[in-house]
């Protein structure tokens, strides 16, 4: 399912977050958004999540809008958020089971799709372990695994490795880009990190409230003149990575 | 969506719920303490504050510890009410809050089964609080405890539908000590919880008029007329008039933005 943004404008009392945000997802793909901290991911998370109200523009979900449909919309999206928002006293299972509930999904759906998710998870093992047990890149894992339980066409995942030591990141970040191959599923993907983004994602680069550049990595470095996409985001952002 | 749809998120809501009372069942007892405290200690220190009066629902003389059970149930689910509600905007429940708004059911609904789980556990304390109860011979009859659940129901909607308003929309109330100075002891003192207030009557007619305008008093009174099988057609008409408006205020005002449900400094 593809997403479009159009002209979204955010302010936070008069102060602007983001302004004239343009752009389209393209189905079945991995999209880096790439922004230093502060550049105003998390308040686009909680604009397409709905978890914060659309000031100015539109948000468009296979051309239906969030504001009007918002449950056709929900049941489309699958989010990991920055922060933790697992149940670290109850079992990974436990967590999985509330999160389809959630979805209107059966117990016996739920626990179908639950198990399902964690052998492809590789976590099967832990089901039901408590979470507060796992190691942080198991409870990304979780995170992930849970998003997906409902079969969202589109993956949100705001910053999903923060916190994490560099193989469990790359680990995590590999474990997304196959899921995006094999499944279809369209991933947008929020970074600071540019170590996480490869050549061949689409590159959305977010500095101070503003889409400074929307184009496939190799193509950013060919407009830009320059030999990676290190140097591309320092020359658009002024920003070392 | 299907309406079995909202029965499995209901229900999973309340599972969720549960499964949490039974983690953290020695904090859940604790919370016990306070109201066995003010029904052992405070109610054996003002045992002649009722004086020679029958008031209703009782039909005789009744001892101080049986005037006040009622009102400490109110006080459980008004502590219970109030500490959930600041959990899901502020601290414990923030995870589980993004999950549950990522649901595509209806807010308002999602909110109010939110609202309810809460609000059964907070029930079954009660329930515990009354049986404890039984051995400062508070004796309601056998049939009370069964007519009381709607009552204990009610007030729990009500009273996390305020806390919930409450915290989203002020913010100088963000910590429970800012709630309990500023709601709870305020509710709870100008209420019929302690006292009845034929007694506040004699003392202060403002302070009488204040308490029957707040929605507590009614709350503890359908507890308390419930509780031993009587009804009481203004204690029922107010609570469920105001817990009606507090739900629609709570639910659909809710801004998850003046909250810290996306995080504590979106950027």
């Amino acid at each position: 399912m593809t997403l479009t943004a159009r002209d979204i404008g955010f302010r936070y009392g008069s102060q602007p977050v983001l302004t004239d945000i343009n752009f389209a997802l393209d189905k079945g793909r991995f999209h880096a958004l790439l922004g230093p901290n502060g550049a105003g991911k998390s308040t686009l998370f909680g604009l397409l999540t709905r978890l914060l109200a659309l000031q100015q523009g539109d948000i468009l979900l296979a051309g239906r809008s969030l504001k009007k449909h918002p449950a056709e919309a929900m049941r489309q999206i699958g989010v990991v958020f920055q922060q933790n928002a697992l149940d670290l006293d109850l079992s990974v299972r436990q967590n999985l089971m509330y999160h389809s509930a959630l979805h209107g999904l059966s117990r016996k759906q739920a626990r179908r799709r639950g198990d399902r998710e964690l052998e492809r998870f590789d976590l099967m093992d832990r089901a039901n372990d408590a979470v507060r047990t796992l190691n942080g890149g198991h409870r990304r894992r979780v995170e992930i695994a849970r998003a997906l339980l409902h079969q969202p066409t589109l993956l949100l995942l705001d910053e999903p490795t923060a916190g994490l030591d560099i193989a469990s990141r790359n680990a995590l970040n590999e474990h997304v880009r196959r899921l995006c191959r094999e499944d279809n599923l369209t991933v947008l993907w929020a970074t600071h990190l540019i170590e996480e983004v490869q050549e061949h994602d689409r590159v959305m680069i977010l500095h101070l409230g503003q889409l400074m550049a929307d184009e496939s990595g190799h193509e950013l470095c060919r407009q830009t003149a320059t030999d990676s996409l290190a140097e591309t985001f320092k020359s658009l952002t002024g920003v070392s990575s | 969506m299907k309406l079995i749809a909202y029965w499995h998120c209901f229900a999973g809501v309340q599972t969720r719920e549960w499964l949490r009372f039974w983690q953290q069942r020695t904090r859940f007892a604790s919370a016990l303490v306070r109201p066995l405290l003010w029904l052992v200690v405070f109610a054996a220190g003002f045992r002649a504050v009722l004086g020679i009066s029958i008031i209703p629902p009782y039909q005789t003389y009744i001892t101080y510890e049986t005037y006040i059970a009622p009102g400490l149930c109110g006080m459980i689910i008004l502590f219970n009410s109030m500490q959930g509600a600041l959990s899901m905007v502020y601290d414990r429940e923030l995870g589980s809050m993004r999950v549950l708004l990522m649901s595509p059911l209806p807010r308002p609904f999602l909110l109010v089964t939110k609202l309810l789980a809460m609000g059964s556990v907070s029930v079954v304390q009660v329930y515990i609080f009354l049986f404890i109860a039984l051995l400062v011979d508070v004796k309601p009859p056998m049939w009370g405890y069964l007519a009381v659940m709607p009552a204990l129901i009610l007030t729990s909607l009500m009273l996390g539908a305020l806390g919930l308003l409450i915290a989203t929309w002020i913010k100088q109330l963000e910590s429970f000590a800012g709630v309990m100075n500023f709601v709870i002891f305020p509710m709870f003192f100008l209420s019929s919880a302690l006292y009845p207030l034929w007694r506040m009557n004699e003392a202060s007619p403002w302070l009488y008029w204040v308490c029957q305008f707040n929605p507590f008093t009614h709350a503890v009174e359908a507890i308390r007329f419930s509780l031993y099988l009587q009804w009481s057609p203004l204690a029922w008409g107010v609570s469920t008039g105001v817990t009606v408006i507090l739900v629609i205020l709570a639910t659909i005002g809710f801004r998850p933005q003046r909250t810290k449900i996306l995080g504590s400094k979106p950027a």
